[in-house]
């Protein structure tokens, strides 16, 4: 069950336009290694994940990235909702706006709509958790370019602190994959039941199958 | 404490719980992050019941709501006016 907090994780108050900034950092809410994708990915994966720590990590970062692609909406938002028609012509925003005015989609900085081809799910929780940890430092990589296009404090201040999540949730995964490779490692007995009819009597009365 | 005082306790306080309960997820043996987690934890329920007192609901379906319904206050967590700025000192 979810619930929401009518809160920010880490608050977003930005005062400059600059539709431009708005369109390149919306590649983190709907791009390929965006926050939608990897909530996405861990919520799916959780369900095949095994141990408890692995299984509370996937649902606790899953978790944590939704309140993130709620920063990045917002920051798109702050920074594209007072734009005129001049600056969005002039950030070259107007091939976005087109199509969505100053709303919220999930794409990529280069328009590509947001795809489920950008996770995958593999049932395997060892293969799961490398992707994840390798899906963390594409964001974090993403997250440099981004800072390197803007010297906006009030920009930089939650994408700083974004990127250091990524590293935080690169460290975590790495350590669920040890419990995870552990737990593949120890000794562990498997034992199936004997059907009904093939125990001695009087159980095998009851077998439906044998009469 | 003012809103914007509140609201930037809150989320020191409720962002430390965060990373330390994902500390702990691997780390459950650790006794000395549990005490700091569970004292973050205490911390910051007092705030949020200062807060939700002041300003009305933090959640959707969990907080007591008083005798008007504040859920439908403005502003909302992803507009400019409901966030403090984090350059300010406190």
């Amino acid at each position: 069950m979810y619930i929401y907090e009518k809160k920010m994780e880490f608050p977003v108050k930005i005062k400059q336009t600059n539709p431009g900034l708005a369109q390149l950092i919306l590649t983190q809410y709907g791009g390929p290694d965006g926050e939608l994708g990897a909530s996405l990915r861990y919520f799916s994966q959780r369900f095949a994940m095994v141990t408890p720590q692995a299984k509370a990590v996937l649902n606790d970062i899953a978790t944590e990235e939704l309140a993130h692609l709620e920063m990045i909406g917002s920051m798109c938002l702050q920074l594209s909702e007072d734009a005129d028609i001049d600056q969005i012509k002039k950030a070259g925003f107007d091939t976005y706006y087109v199509d969505h005015g100053t709303g919220i989609y999930p794409s990529s900085a280069a328009g590509v709509p947001f795809t489920a081809a950008y996770l995958q799910s593999k049932g395997d929780p060892i293969t799961d958790l490398y992707e994840n940890m390798a899906a963390e430092q594409k964001a974090r990589s993403t997250y440099e370019y981004l800072m390197k296009m803007t010297d906006d404090p009030d920009v930089l201040e939650p994408l700083k602190f974004l990127r250091e999540r990524e590293i935080v949730h690169f460290q975590r995964f790495g350590e669920a994959l040890r419990y995870v490779k552990d737990y593949m490692d120890s000794k562990r007995q498997f034992s199936i039941d004997k059907p009904d009819c093939m125990k001695s009597e009087p159980y095998k009365s009851r077998c439906t199958r044998c009469k | 404490m003012n809103r914007d005082c509140l609201l930037k306790q809150l989320t020191i306080l409720d962002f430390m719980a965060v990373d330390l309960q994902l500390y702990l997820d691997t780390h459950p043996d650790d006794e000395e992050a549990l005490e700091k987690y569970n004292q973050t934890v205490m911390q910051a329920d007092a705030i949020r019941a200062e807060y939700e007192n002041k300003f009305g609901p933090l959640f959707s379906f969990r907080s007591v709501g008083g005798k008007s319904y504040r859920w439908l206050n403005e502003p909302w967590p992803w507009e400019n006016k409901f966030n403090f700025e984090m350059s300010e000192e406190g």
